[in-house]
């Protein structure tokens, strides 16, 4: 087998894994050595799915001794198997990395052997990477569960972020689909990883060369749609592990049918995108916007809604609390609008200090004003004359292509409205009932 | 200042000529309603060539922190890189408000000038963003080379990033729409003009790599989440032409075809 016949296997097999980001590391190539890293992260290409290349995304081996149903690498599963040798991969990374093609190696791996055997490779060939060619670019690694804690430390002081992916939402899921896999043998990885990191960042204050552990933190990813979990039972998930585990980031990936088994939505069906990207607007809602889990969602209204994005939700089902007046309202209010974002937030607060803000200004600055509009004033004035209610505003902030959905009528989740949603919606759009 | 004038004024295109523009408007209490480089329209307005003189543009480069603080120095650096076509006019502009208001220039973003300057800006420093990712080298003979054909003179904004990430390399970026080229040997970079850049042919293991990349960008798309136009929103075709994985020259596995074929 040649290697270009393991790179199309083992990248086709790591595919599946959504993160891709290089961000959070700042950092310049030791002396003699090869390699940069930017908080900002650098997308180096972007794939016919539109998703961003940023890292070579491979595993090590897609050879594994468990049978996740809905892993495309499941030991049952009949496919093509090959695994890099720890050199092979290091220089492949080289080879690209030179070429400017990546921005450093994102690195998984299929459990050959055992759990320990699995992490060795990888750190063997991370060693090569950072001490033979004293790479400096950006390495994600992931850690193996079950292996032991002292070679996921070593792992973690080679690699600049790390992650176990949490795979399903909750035990029962993860009981029924992945019986090698339970809740305690992904937290407990995760757990240790959260202690180092902080250990280490300790460290690095009482010692300036301190040896860094993963200083780009801790990141997990979610199978959606492959089991029943609701969304906001994943969202307070989330939520838990921004807070308890200190990850940076929580991935959603819509699951896309690589086997057939009852339990699963057949191949063939299509990966549930909509979905996804509501939940990833929801989880920048919890990052960068001070919103939590419950606000967005609660035990009665357990989905997001489909037909528009939560933000605009939540704005619509508190329109007690706008309009807001632009000139004066705190950055907090001013973020929660919609169609304001933190850097217009920003913007804003910078440039009402010099002036008093019109709306043909708020344009300028970046502000939607198509969805702000029913939300802000300025001077005391709103743009529109007429009084404003939730279904005017509903009409106005959908675009084409969420109606368009509307009509193909396939949803019959509801968020904001309670009972007959079609109903509701449709009287809105046409003003008819 | 009084009331626009009826003349423009020409220089040499460089930051210095720029800056004694701006010293010359002060000194003779002119405002022209135009700044330019070359005389190639034909106007009706009286045209003013301003030579380039180093002792009024550094009075005037000095004076710039001073009156409205580093960041507007370093904005105005920056809007000088920008492919607005009226960049000139605009940064004497700004640089008019910028002696008036001092350092509160920076945050008057609802101001016409300042705005179209912001927005100069910021794609100059998107374009270079995304150049950092986007650009690709090939190795000829250790020699690494890659060309761009950006919007705005990036060069400058990339040289930092490109030397911190391979100090122990040599490389050329070559820019063919400013015909500038970054060319960098440890431990020292230079920007020069040069009028073309002329490649040989890649080796063998230059065409294997690039194989390698291509075959690795084809396998990583999920073909049931195909979505060219989000594609194309993050990656505009126009830096597709100078990037490894669309270039059609190459065949896939161009070692391994031939020594398959040889076997046979």
């Amino acid at each position: 087998m040649d290697l270009f016949d393991k790179l199309q296997i083992l990248t086709g097999a790591a595919k599946y894994d959504v993160a891709c980001t290089s961000s959070g590391v700042d950092k310049k190539s030791s002396q003699g050595g090869i390699g940069s890293a930017a908080a900002c992260g650098i997308c180096h290409s972007f794939s016919a799915d539109g998703r961003c290349i940023s890292l070579l995304k491979v595993l090590m081996t897609n050879i594994c001794i468990y049978d996740c149903k809905y892993c495309v690498n499941r030991r049952t599963n009949d496919i093509k198997r090959a695994a890099f040798t720890p050199r092979e991969l290091a220089e492949l990374t080289i080879s690209f990395y030179r070429r400017n093609y990546i921005e450093g190696l994102f690195l998984s791996s299929g459990v050959i052997k055992n759990p320990d055997y699995t992490c060795e490779l990888m750190i063997e060939a991370l060693s090569i990477l950072r001490s033979q060619y004293n790479f400096s670019g950006y390495i994600h690694a992931k850690a193996i569960p079950g292996a032991d804690n002292a070679l996921l430390t070593r792992l973690g002081l080679l690699a600049d972020r790390m992650s176990v992916n949490i795979e399903l939402p909750s035990q029962e899921s993860l009981q029924l689909l992945a019986p090698d896999k339970s809740k305690h043998s992904i937290l407990s990885p995760m757990r240790h990883i959260q202690n180092k990191i902080t250990e280490k960042t300790s460290d690095v204050i009482r010692y300036k060369h301190a040896p860094k552990f993963a200083p780009a933190g801790q990141s997990t990813q979610m199978i959606i749609g492959a089991t029943a979990e609701t969304d906001y039972q994943i969202l307070n998930l989330t939520e838990s592990l921004y807070k308890k585990y200190n990850l940076k980031r929580v991935f959603f990936s819509a699951y896309v049918p690589v086997s057939e088994s009852s339990l699963l939505p057949s191949i063939g069906s299509k990966p549930n995108l909509l979905r996804e990207h509501r939940l990833y607007q929801a989880d920048w809602m919890l990052r960068y916007y001070g919103f939590s889990a419950l606000e967005i969602l609660d035990e009665k209204h357990q989905s997001l809604n489909p037909y528009i994005d939560p933000k605009c939700n939540w704005a619509l089902n508190h329109l007690e609390l706008f309009p807001v007046d632009v000139n004066k309202a705190d950055y907090e209010s001013l973020l929660r609008v919609p169609g304001i974002g933190p850097t217009s937030a920003k913007r804003i607060i910078t440039a009402r200090r010099t002036t008093r803000l019109s709306f043909d200004d708020l344009k300028k600055l970046g502000v939607v004003l198509k969805r702000a509009e029913y939300f802000i004033t300025y001077r005391g004035k709103t743009t529109l004359g007429v009084k404003i209610s939730q279904d005017s505003i509903l009409r106005s902030l959908m675009s084409d292509k969420e109606l368009s959905l509307l009509s193909l009528n396939g949803y019959k989740q509801l968020s904001f409205f309670d009972g007959d949603i079609e109903g509701v919606v449709k009287k809105c759009l046409t003003g008819k009932t | 200042m009084p009331d626009r004038e009826n003349i423009i004024y020409q220089f040499d295109g460089s930051f210095d000529g720029l800056m004694c523009c701006v010293f010359e408007s002060y000194d003779k209490k002119e405002f022209p309603s135009d700044i330019i480089t070359d005389n190639a329209q034909c106007s009706f307005v009286p045209v003013k060539y301003i030579e380039t003189d180093t002792y009024k543009s550094e009075r005037v480069i000095r004076s710039i922190p001073k009156r409205m603080g580093h960041n507007a120095f370093e904005f105005i650096r920056n809007a000088y890189l920008t492919c607005h076509p009226e960049k000139y006019y605009f940064i004497f502009r700004f640089m008019q408000l910028g002696y008036k208001h001092g350092e509160r220039i920076m945050g008057m973003l609802a101001d016409e000038v300042v705005n179209t300057l912001f927005k100069a800006v910021k794609a100059l420093n998107n374009e270079t963003h995304l150049l950092k990712g986007f650009i690709r080298f090939s190795d000829y003979d250790g020699v690494l080379a890659a060309v761009i054909e950006p919007k705005n003179i990036v060069l400058p904004k990339l040289a930092h990033h490109f030397c911190e990430r391979f100090p122990e390399e040599n490389f050329i970026i070559y820019d063919k729409t400013n015909k500038m080229a970054l060319v960098y040997k440890p431990y020292n970079a230079e920007i020069i003009y040069m009028d073309d850049l002329i490649l040989p042919d890649a080796d063998d293991k230059e065409k294997t790599i690039r194989g390698l990349w291509k075959l690795f960008y084809d396998t990583i798309e999920i073909k049931s989440r195909h979505n060219s136009k989000c594609r194309q929103s993050h990656m505009p075709k126009r830096y597709w032409k100078h990037m490894t994985e669309f270039s059609e020259i190459e065949n896939k596995r161009p070692l391994i075809e031939e020594i398959k074929r040889i076997g046979e």
